[in-house]
Order: C-alpha cells, then sequence, then structure tokens
C-alpha cells in the first residue's frame, strides 16, 4: 500500500510539474547555471572542440545570459538538441534558454507556446552542389536530388521553391547536419540545401571543400534567434536584452578590451549600458554589472561574428545584413535607457 | 438462542465479503478514474496557458513539406493527415517486406543449423551469431553508409542488360505497363493459385485414403507458370516495359527502390532472421530425437522426415518465439528514422511534430498505431499458433 501511495503521488507530481512555471531565473541561480540548448555541432554556431569545450555564435548567446545572470559565463550547462528535439526541449523544461540556429516564424511565435527573443543572424536558404555538375543557378536543378535536415523551415522553403518554379525534385531528410553532409559526400544527392551559413560551415567539413559550390540563389528569409518559453516575461527581458547589450555595446563602441575604461570614464550611454549610471540591471532583476560582464567576457557583437563566423574563423563569412544598421546592415539594437 | 444464531451468520451489509469487494473495487476504479482525468485536464489546462495548441484540427491543413518515396499520390499540397497516411503505408511496405524475407532467411539458416555438411552448418552458426550480436541500428548504418553509399553514382551505374541499375541513389528496374487484355493474365495466376490449393487438398485425401503420393510440387510448378505463361501468349502480351533511363541528373521511368528501403529492409531481414533461425533450431531440438528414429526405422527420407515429423512439431514451439519476433520487427522498423527512410515515425513523428509542434497527439496517434498494427499480428499469430498447437486426443 505504501508503495502504491508512493507511485500515485509521483505520477501526481509528475501530472502537475508540467504546470510549474517558477520563474526561470530564480531556478537558474539556484543551480547556479543556464541551461542551454545547441545544435549537435555546426561549425561557428555551436561546435565542441576537443576539450570539450563549446564555442560559436549561438553559444556565446548562452555566455552572454549566463555572464548577465550569474557574472560568469562559463556557468553554461550544454544541451546538444537534433532540429526535431530542440522545442520540445525548450517546452518541458529541460532547457533555459534554445540558442540553436532557430529560425524565427510565425508559426513558432504562436503555436508552440514559446517566444523568440530576438534575432543574432539574419539568414537566408541556399544550396549547395558538387562543382562537376556544372550547374550554375538554383533553377537548373529539376530533377535533382536534395538533401535536406529533417524538421527544418527550410523543408517547407524547398518545397515552395520548387513548386513555384514548376521544377521538380527529391528530397532526402536526415536527421542530424552531419548525415546531411554525410548523404551528400556519398553522391545520395546532387545539392544539400540549408540556411547558407550553414551551408559555408557544411562545406568546410567535406573531405574537399573546393568539389562544392554554394549556388547565388537565396530563397528565403531566415532571422536566427534565441527562444525561451511564454509566460515568463522576466525571463524573456533578460535573454533579449543580453543579446542587446552585445548588439548595443557595438554600437557604442564598446569591446572587451575598452570595457573598464568605458565603464569608469565613457560618455552617459556608455555609462547607462555598464551600470555606473542608472539602474538597468535592476530593472531586469539582475546584477547592475550585467552587461559589463557580458562585454567582458563574450565581447561585443562584433567581437563575437569575427571570431565565430567571420575574419578569424575558417568560414570567412561576410558581414552582410549582420553589420550594424549605421554600417549597411540591419543589426539595431534599442536603446538603453 | 436460533434466532441470534441466524443473525450472527448472514452479516452486515458492510461485512458481507462480496459487497466489501464490490465497494473496494468501486472505489479503485474512481480513484483511477479520477488520476487519469486530472492528469489529462492538468496537462490540457496547462498547455493553454502556456499557448500550445492542442486539438486534431493540423491534421486537415496544408503540409507544405515533401516526402521522398510514398506509395499513394502525395506532393507538398496535400494535408498532415495524408503525411500519417504515407508514412503508415511506408512503415507496413517495410514492416511486410521484412517479414517475410527474415522468416525465409530464418528458416533456411535454422534448419541449416543441422544440416550434415560441415560447411553450411558452419555459415548458419556464424551469422547466427554476428547478426545476433551487433546492435541493429549498428547494422543499419552499415548497410546504408558502408555498404550501399559506396555504390557508383548515378552516371557510372552498374547496369545489368542496360535495364537494370544500381547506383547509389537505389535500385532502378522496368516497371510493368499493363495494356488491353492484361486482365486475362492477371485471371490466369488468380486461377493457377486456386487450382494449386484444391491439387494439393487433392492430393493429401488421396495419399490418406490410398498411401500413394502425388508429385504435388513439381505439378504446382508447371500450373504456377504455364497457366499465366499460356494466357501471354494467347492475349499477345499485353504488356510494355517502361524503362529507366538516365535523365539529366536521375534515372527516370520504371521502379525505384531507395536506398533508404534497401539498407532497412536488409538489416531488419538479417537481424530478425538471426533469431528467428535460432527459434527454428530450438523448434527441431525440441522434437525428440526417438521421433526421428521411428521415422527411420519406418524407412521415411530423410527430407520427408523433416517435412512430415519433425517441422510440424517443431511448429509449436517456433510459433510463439516468431509471434515476437515479428513484434520486434515492426517496432524497430522505427529506426528508419537514423537513415531518413520516410516511415511513420520519421514523416509524422519527425517532420509532423516539428512543423506543427502538436507532440502530445502525434505521439498518441503514432503509439495507438504500433499498438494495433502489433495487436493485429498477435491475433493473427495466436490463431495460426491455435492451428498447429498439439492436438491431444
Amino acid at each position: 500500500m505504501k508503495r502504491m501511495i508512493s507511485v500515485i503521488a509521483t505520477g501526481l507530481a509528475l501530472g502537475l510539474s508540467f504546470g510549474a512555471q517558477a520563474g526561470t531565473l530564480e531556478d537558474a541561480v539556484k543551480r547556479g547555471s543556464v541551461s542551454c540548448g545547441v545544435s549537435t555541432g555546426l561549425a561557428g554556431f555551436s561546435q565542441k572542440d576537443e576539450n570539450g569545450k563549446w564555442s560559436g555564435l549561438d553559444v556565446d548567446v548562452c555566455r552572454a545570459v549566463a555572464a548577465a545572470v550569474l557574472g560568469d559565463a562559463d556557468k553554461v550547462q550544454y544541451k546538444p538538441l537534433t532540429a526535431k528535439e530542440r522545442f520540445t526541449a525548450l517546452q518541458s523544461g529541460e532547457i533555459d534558454v534554445l540558442s540553436r540556429n532557430t529560425t524565427w516564424t510565425h508559426t513558432r511565435d504562436t503555436s508552440l507556446g514559446l517566444n523568440f527573443a530576438g534575432v543574432n543572424y539574419y539568414d537566408g536558404q541556399g544550396f549547395m552542389v558538387s562543382k562537376d555538375l556544372g550547374v550554375k543557378s538554383a533553377l537548373e536543378l529539376d530533377g535533382a536530388a536534395v538533401c535536406i535536415q529533417a524538421g527544418t523551415t527550410t523543408e517547407l522553403n524547398l518545397a515552395d521553391y520548387f513548386r513555384a518554379n514548376g521544377i521538380t525534385y527529391k528530397a532526402i531528410t536526415f536527421d542530424t547536419s552531419d548525415q546531411t553532409r554525410a548523404g551528400f559526400e556519398s553522391g545520395r544527392c546532387d545539392v544539400l540545401t540549408s540556411d547558407q551559413s550553414q551551408l559555408y560551415a557544411l562545406r568546410i567539413g567535406l573531405k574537399d571543400p573546393s568539389a562544392a559550390v554554394v549556388l547565388p540563389e537565396v530563397i528565403s528569409k531566415e532571422p536566427l534567434g534565441p527562444v525561451v518559453r511564454q509566460g515568463d516575461d522576466a525571463w524573456f527581458n533578460i535573454v533579449r536584452w543580453s543579446l542587446m547589450a552585445m548588439v548595443e555595446a557595438e554600437f557604442l563602441g564598446i569591446d572587451s578590451s575598452s570595457v573598464d575604461s568605458a565603464k569608469a570614464d565613457g560618455n552617459p550611454s556608455q555609462k547607462r549600458l555598464m551600470g555606473t549610471e542608472g539602474d538597468a540591471g535592476e530593472k531586469l532583476g539582475i546584477s547592475a554589472e550585467w552587461a559589463y560582464n557580458i562585454v567582458k567576457q563574450v565581447g561585443n557583437y562584433s567581437e563575437s561574428f569575427e571570431r565565430n563566423v567571420g575574419q578569424g574563423s575558417p568560414l570567412k563569412i561576410a558581414r552582410g545584413l549582420n553589420a550594424q544598421w549605421n554600417n549597411g546592415g540591419i543589426m539595431y539594437s534599442s536603446p538603453v535607457r | 438462542m436460533s434466532d441470534h444464531r441466524q443473525v450472527s451468520s448472514s452479516p452486515s451489509f458492510f461485512n458481507n465479503p462480496r459487497n466489501r469487494s464490490i465497494i473496494y473495487q468501486a472505489l479503485l476504479i474512481l480513484g483511477l478514474g479520477y488520476f487519469f482525468y486530472s492528469i489529462v485536464s492538468n496537462t490540457l489546462a496547462n498547455m493553454e496557458a502556456r499557448g500550445i495548441k492542442s486539438g486534431y484540427d493540423f491534421l486537415f491543413t496544408t503540409a507544405g513539406f515533401d516526402i521522398l518515396m510514398s506509395l499513394i499520390p502525395y506532393d507538398a499540397t496535400h494535408t498532415y493527415g495524408r503525411t500519417f497516411l504515407v508514412g503508415l503505408l511506408n512503415t507496413i511496405l517495410v514492416s511486410t517486406i521484412g517479414i517475410i524475407l527474415a522468416t525465409i532467411v530464418g528458416f533456411v539458416m535454422g534448419v541449416a543449423h543441422f544440416s550434415h555438411n560441415l560447411l553450411i552448418r558452419k555459415v548458419a552458426v556464424i551469422y547466427i551469431e554476428i547478426f545476433r550480436n551487433i546492435p541493429l541500428l549498428l547494422q543499419v548504418f552499415f548497410w546504408y553508409f558502408a555498404v550501399l553509399a559506396a555504390l557508383p553514382g548515378a552516371r557510372q551505374s552498374l547496369s545489368l542488360g542496360e535495364v537494370i541499375f544500381l547506383n547509389v541513389r537505389g535500385l532502378y528496374f522496368p516497371g510493368l505497363v499493363a495494356q488491353t487484355g492484361a486482365t486475362f493474365v492477371y485471371a490466369a495466376i488468380a486461377v493457377a493459385i486456386t487450382s494449386i490449393y484444391l491439387l494439393r487438398r487433392w492430393a493429401k485425401k488421396r495419399q490418406d485414403r490410398t498411401g500413394q503420393q502425388y508429385p504435388v510440387f513439381s505439378t504446382s510448378l508447371a500450373i504456377m507458370f504455364g497457366l499465366p505463361l499460356m494466357a501471354l501468349i494467347f492475349t499477345g502480351f499485353p504488356f510494355t516495359f517502361d524503362i529507366p533511363e538516365l535523365k539529366g541528373f536521375n534515372f527516370r521511368g520504371g521502379i525505384t527502390v531507395i536506398p533508404e528501403l534497401m539498407a532497412l529492409t536488409l538489416a531488419l531481414t538479417m537481424y530478425t532472421g538471426a533469431f528467428i533461425a535460432e527459434a527454428v533450431r530450438a523448434g527441431i531440438q525440441a522434437v525428440p530425437h526417438g521421433q526421428t528414429e521411428a521415422a527411420r526405422s519406418l524407412g521415411l527420407k530423410e527430407r520427408r522426415i523433416m517435412q512430415l515429423i519433425i517441422v510440424p512439431q517443431a511448429m509449436r514451439v517456433i510459433v510463439p518465439l516468431l509471434n515476437s519476433e515479428y513484434q520486434s520487427l515492426v517496432k524497430n522498423s522505427t529506426l528508419a528514422t537514423a537513415i531518413g527512410y520516410p516511415d511513420l515515425f520519421t514523416v509524422f513523428v519527425g517532420t509532423t511534430l516539428n512543423q506543427t509542434g502538436q507532440a502530445i497527439e502525434i505521439v498518441f496517434m503514432t503509439m495507438a498505431v504500433y499498438f494495433v498494427v502489433n495487436m493485429t499480428i498477435s491475433f493473427v499469430m495466436n490463431r495460426f499458433n491455435t492451428s498447429v498447437a498439439l492436438v491431444e486426443r
């Protein structure tokens, strides 16, 4: 009988815990780490080196949130997720924030019980083909076999694009981007389609990167950004402003080397961001030095970009759309005041 | 005094063990009902509070993605309900092929275990030990990424007489396109099957009655091929071939077997076949050796001993084991997701779930499908089991 009661109690607790909407911030502080969902390995965005250390543009968002909330960018627990698993992991509370090159779409924002906290990379879907096919444009791909990753917006865009142009194709769907690349390399498909940034990352992983070319067509808008659960506005604000702080720091000319001088004797905008003036941190319910910690430990957006996907990385992606708004891009932070 | 005794022997309502057990059971059912009710309503309320959509309306909205292989017409303009069907049919296809092939492989290898030829016996043992002891997922990867991916590309295809092609994209063979008169050929095949069935019954009855044997096998073979062949000749071959041709990137026309299906079928067949072989071995060994000796002393040939004495008795041990192997095979077919074969799990729990986000509904529907499919297998196999069970007289 005693055992039965405990079984029933566990069952009830499970049923009820689904509803527990405790503050994510309190949980993270109590746990002493931010639990962050990342990809299973995508060069430039989230990848693990041989020492088990994660790095990448998406990883930097996790690190920024940890720096803001806990004062230490290293206090992140990474959960590698496939595209298919990611939303369930966030909905069920397994992770605090999902930062995994996830496209912000209407359906995902409105019907999954999730909120997108911003955009950390503006992307678009493209095609990679092997060079010896001699294809110059995606419109020449009639009848081609196309490798894609399951559970992505890519799958939908691909169907739309080929249908709109009246050309046929065969979709071969894989679970992870590594399998997709293996499929492409073995010749199972003629074309690999994904977000352009990923194409460059996957191309580097090929045995012979020069044997593949990325076609010029960009067939969709893919704003990628961090995602949180709906219904915890305080946490949503923290994630949104952690990302904004990196963009704003770049705009204000603060980087990880100049952060101390900006904090001590910067202009009023710089001092407000660094927490020496105003109460931006307090309003978020975290330390006044939140943005200082982010820039000091993670860097501003430009530093993160160049280090992970830009000139300082093997990917060498140009800033393009992801430059500051006053530099020809559309990266724009709301003012901290 | 007698009154008192009367009262004490018929206990009060609550002390009556019958009433008590009914009350306890009713309470337990109520409690269980409330337990499940609270889980369901709690989940629904919480999902609504978090703005997660629920319900089955998504089945009627446009899917918008394509599926590699479909047995029914499907494209991106069809609904999620249709993706469910496409996935279900693909699962049934791979399971059916897998069950048939695994049974053949299993029986051959199981019987080979008792061969008097050392080489055959050793081959069976090595096959069983290798395929039974390696994880199935690894075997799926082996066939897909090591064996099939090593085939040449579309333009360097291996070909058999320029009509059958094999390359990394799959196996292509000519399709038959029926013309007028094809119905006669189908009818001939149906007649052939029926007459073989009748012939076997007649031959068995005759043997029971007179003890005379009739060459059933060779006659059946002649009927099976002869009748359709005659129909073909009389109707002037009412079929045309649709021969695959290399156009642009890929072969077009004919019938394509995608490598994902081949790899999964191979893996499921070889893996389950090894277990079935063991079941067959167990069944045969369960027949006492005295039976064989008795049969030999009657002067039966070794093949007839197998057919008439051993196998019928072994079946009652083998069938219950087969049942669970078949069920495992169906469940194991979900490993399709690892190589992208579009089975129910890949298409529905994979892509559809991800595009709609309705995890609970989709997972529930999928679980229900595997439950129903396996219950059906179990039902059929139990009927079969009853028919092979030892009839005690």
